[in-house]
């Protein structure tokens, strides 16, 4: 059952729950930023609107850059900024920022210590008819790699406001992690977010279940992973889902939790296997509590074109796949 | 941005018309000692740059000794002009520069001869924020530092208007303008009119395969610049009186960033290391460092004179 103390949206399981994309809280969070902290200042490359950035843009024009097409200058740009007090969020495509500038954000913004967040919208394939090209599938990795830099993965549009928000406040160089498509709105403005906490979503009572699996999901998927959760623990399979809204640094210590309340672990990402949320807590589980693991996630693949539904179904992220995944690491 | 700033908040600040004989005087002095110290350092280092760091010495004297806004004893003072070194691999000249100038305390020159390259040390091979604070950038990889410079000096208008307080400098190689992120910087400057923004382009035509211009083509260099609206000055990089108009020059140029082309010449000083594109990274061995050093040294002893 849903876990009452954090308050999620109550029609979280209907048909019609709302739907917004999780890239509109991040608008709507640098516009809040920018009102409260005058330093807060915008970059983007000639993706305002799709990024959400015209909010800010719009109302603060003289602390927002329009760089045009170029990611490498995105970033460093915003390095220099950050070097003299400005609080720089600077957004593209994924695809493109982090995936094209990756060695500009390691030294001129990890390395180098300077507080820019970039902002990597339109991540994972759900991004559809776009293809391959535009589904950054790789950027989780890229970013958790980097010392210095913290990895935000918010589930819905109101925890990316939340996310937003809240690395405005901090001085660690940061990436957020955005999806283009209209994501059902999980919680609500009174769930409780903390940079680096991971929550217990759902939590089957487990009365008379005799199989139990801890399932952890990030970003874009998390609703479909709920729905899979209350699905099994209707058929009678205990579960619990950690929302990994922070995937570096990791909350070790819900992970480990999880881990010994739960015995085995599915992991959820709309990312590569490889190096992506999984591989973080299967890093983590290693170290301190190894468990069965099953990671629901893109396989050494590109992605293609299709409706966000086709692709996620085509690559194995559906709820029916987490659903099997669960029934296969029970067999472990 | 904002472009609509009334002409009368125009605060341009002009650099005195010359320079006497005795700051030039001085100038060549700190210039001699700067390379002195190189030489010191990379022979004991064993391995690092040896032609960048010689062929900049003059500019570096020049900025840090007669025209930078800055406090060797407060490194942090938020008013001060800002330097990016986008060639970090040129860094023993900053480092020498900076310890000369006082920044690192009374023994900083000796610390920075005997440590430079060497496990724990600030002066780190490429230049590290992280081991020096003092630093406005950390830097190696090239191609980003002018995108960096540019970013301040945007942060800097958003401040001040256009009533500029602060200069941001940008130091480049030639070889590294072969990197794309430089003209996105370049572009994005002249779009934005960046009258604070002065870049300084090592020309020394050398890079580690050889001649720039085997390599890859620069010139024209000075219309490519001007092409993407920038104020360009090709100065001689080792002439102070050349150095100082053109850097008075750049600072009377109002809604235009400037860059100055500087002819340099690489391993300037020790006619053994000129204009040879083998020193861009290799250092002397101690006999050739003993004699780079005796030539320096009489060089020295000549401009005292």
């Amino acid at each position: 059952m849903i876990n009452h103390s954090v308050k999620l949206n109550p029609k979280i399981w209907d048909k019609d729950v709302e739907q917004i994309p999780i890239r509109k809280g991040f608008g709507e969070g640098l516009l809040s930023a920018g009102e409260a902290n005058e330093q807060v200042v915008g970059l983007c490359a000639d993706l305002t609107e799709s990024t959400q950035m015209h909010l800010f843009a719009k109302k603060f024009p003289n602390r927002f850059v329009e760089i045009g097409i170029g990611e490498q200058n995105l970033v460093t740009v915003a390095s220099g900024m950050a070097a003299m007090g400005k609080i720089p969020f600077c957004s593209s495509y994924a695809m493109f920022s982090p995936g094209r500038n990756w060695e500009q954000i390691r030294t001129t913004i990890c390395y180098n210590d300077r507080k820019v967040v970039i902002v990597g919208s339109h991540a994972g394939v759900s991004v559809g008819p776009d293809g391959g090209t535009h589904q950054a599938v790789e950027d989780i990795a890229l970013m958790r790699v980097l010392p210095n830099m913290v990895v935000l993965s918010p589930c819905d549009s109101i925890e990316a406001k939340k996310a937003t928000l809240a690395t405005a406040k901090t001085k660690e160089p940061t990436y957020l992690r955005l999806a283009r498509e209209k994501t059902p709105v999980i919680t609500t403005t009174d769930t409780p977010f903390e940079i680096g906490k991971a929550q217990v979503f759902f939590k089957s009572k487990g009365e008379g279940q005799e199989s139990k699996v801890g399932i952890i999901g990030t970003g874009s998927l998390l609703h479909r992973t709920l729905v899979a959760a209350k699905e099994l623990d209707e058929e009678g399979v205990a579960t619990a889902v950690l929302n990994l809204s922070t995937i570096k640094p990791l909350d070790e210590q819900a992970i480990i939790d999880l881990a010994k309340e739960y015995g085995r672990i599915v992991t959820v990402e709309e990312h590569q296997v490889m190096g992506g949320m999984g591989s973080a807590l299967a890093e983590c589980l290693a170290k301190n509590y190894p468990v069965p693991i099953e990671f629901i996630g893109v396989q050494d693949r590109f992605g293609q074109s299709g409706t966000p539904d086709e692709i996620l179904a085509h690559y194995g992220m559906t709820t029916e796949d987490i659903k099997k995944a669960v029934h296969k690491v029970l067999k472990r | 941005m904002s472009s609509s700033h009334n002409t009368d908040e125009i605060a341009v600040h002009v650099a005195d018309t010359h320079l006497t004989d005795k700051e030039i005087q001085n100038l060549e002095q700190k210039a001699n000692a700067i390379r002195i110290s190189v030489i010191e350092a990379l022979v004991e280092a064993k391995s690092g740059h040896t032609a960048g760091p010689l062929g900049m010495a003059d500019i570096f004297a020049y900025l840090y000794f007669h025209e930078l806004r800055h406090d060797p004893k407060k490194p942090d003072w938020s008013e001060r002009d800002r330097l990016i070194l986008s060639n970090g691999h040129i860094c023993p000249v900053l480092y020498s520069s900076m310890a000369h100038a006082g920044y690192f305390g009374k023994d900083g020159v000796e610390q920075f001869t005997k440590s430079l390259r060497k496990y724990g040390s600030i002066f780190q091979g490429h230049p590290h924020r992280e081991f020096m604070p003092e630093l406005d950038t950390s830097s190696g990889p090239l191609g980003s530092g002018l995108s960096q410079a540019v970013g301040m000096a945007i942060a800097e208008r958003i401040d001040a208007g256009r009533s500029y307080k602060k200069w941001i400098w940008c130091l480049t190689g030639d070889g590294e303008l072969d990197e794309g992120n430089n003209w996105e910087a370049i572009m994005l400057a002249g779009k934005e009119k960046l009258g604070n923004l002065i870049a300084i382009v090592d020309r020394n035509n050398i890079q580690i395969d050889g001649f720039t211009e085997d390599i890859m083509p620069l010139e024209p260099l000075s219309d490519k610049w001007q092409a993407f609206n920038w104020h360009v000055i090709e100065i001689n990089g080792h002439d102070f009186t050349d150095i100082h108009r053109a850097v008075g020059e750049a600072k009377a140029e109002f809604d235009k960033p400037t860059v100055l082309i500087a002819n340099t010449i690489p391993g300037k000083g020790v006619p053994d290391f000129e204009r040879k594109p083998e020193w861009h990274g290799k250092v002397p061995n101690k006999e050739e460092g003993e004699m780079a050093l005796k030539i320096l040294r009489e060089l020295g002893e000549k401009i005292t004179k």
